[in-house]
């Protein structure tokens, strides 16, 4: 388990990120190349208005903020990271009302580049919801 | 002959079914994502605000506000081309009072971005152009830019499973 300092600085570079903020995301683990992050289900991220099925793009911004946060507590990483590209592969609609859950791992880190892997559930933790992989940027190493 | 309609009902229509099109999600709204047309083409136009920031220190865009941008953008200029023809013959008829069932929208089956540059804290735009379009499926690849035209900050392609006609 994370111990709690880190999870107090991993709270603290969410909470300072405007955006995912906004979305109400929370990240509830961070260390050593991953993390974990939820986003609760809001009216405002439909995408599909006669299903109430939030938004491709809402799964984008949680995705991207998890890769992120996974490059950023990886030892190699001493700085912060920037995207390099994401896709994002849509399994199934997320079933409205439920909360989305990310876990992000980076499976491989060179002097220049994370390579990371994430995927999102709803409460069905069994069918994923979306896969994403992607290359981000690695700072701050001699 | 039959006389050309006056240009002012093509366009009422053409905004109509825009605004029944766009307004219908509200995604969009939140992020605030607006349509310029001209005739058949369309321009996202994404006004900056501090709730899209991803990283405060910058400031810049948050990747994952650009990535929902761009994926917009394909979703709504690949709906508009597919009811294009049914919007010009009428046989679409919007309600501009909202009251329009809304035809369904295409569904994202991947989705992959580039960044190229980071997003400034400024407005951004995006032009999709669709690569191919069958009866099921759609394949389409989407351009970002936010001062200068040639200078992208983002590109995409983006698979789409299209809606059965009902």
């Amino acid at each position: 388990m994370t111990d709690p300092d880190k999870l107090k600085l991993a709270r603290q570079f969410i909470e300072a990120i405007p955006h995912s903020r906004d979305l109400g995301m929370e990240l509830t683990e961070m260390d050593d190349g991953v993390a974990v992050i939820t986003m609760p289900y809001d009216e405002k991220l439909i995408g599909d208005p006669e299903t109430g099925v939030i938004s491709g793009g809402a799964v984008s911004a949680l995705m991207d903020t998890c890769c992120g946060a996974a490059v950023m507590s990886h030892p190699k990483n001493l700085a912060g990271t920037a995207t390099l590209d994401l896709r994002i592969d849509y399994m199934r609609a997320a079933t409205p009302g439920q909360q989305i859950t990310t876990r992000a791992t980076c499976y491989h880190v060179t002097r220049s580049v994370a390579f990371v892997r994430a995927t999102a559930y709803d409460e069905d933790a069994q069918n994923p919801v979306a896969t994403a992989t992607g290359a981000f940027t690695v700072e701050g190493s001699a | 002959m039959k006389r050309p309609e006056p240009v002012q009902v093509v366009k009422q229509r053409r905004d109509a079914a825009l605004r029944a099109l766009v307004d219908g999600v509200p995604y969009i709204q939140y992020l605030g994502v607006t349509f310029d047309r001209r005739g058949d083409e369309l321009t996202g136009v994404l006004p900056f605000d501090e709730k899209l920031i991803g990283n405060p220190l910058l400031p810049a865009l948050h990747g994952g506000v650009t990535a929902a941008f761009m994926e917009m953008t394909a979703v709504i200029t690949l709906s508009w081309s597919y009811l294009w023809e049914d919007i010009e013959s009428g046989s679409l008829d919007f309600d501009p009072g909202g009251g329009t069932r809304m035809p369904r929208l295409p569904k994202t089956v991947d989705f992959s971005v580039d960044y190229l540059r980071s997003g400034l804290p400024r407005d951004a735009y995006a032009r999709a152009r669709i690569n191919r379009s069958g009866r099921r499926y759609a394949s389409v690849h989407v351009e970002g830019w936010q001062d200068n035209r040639d200078r992208l900050f983002a590109q995409a392609t983006g698979h789409f499973v299209m809606p059965q006609r009902r």
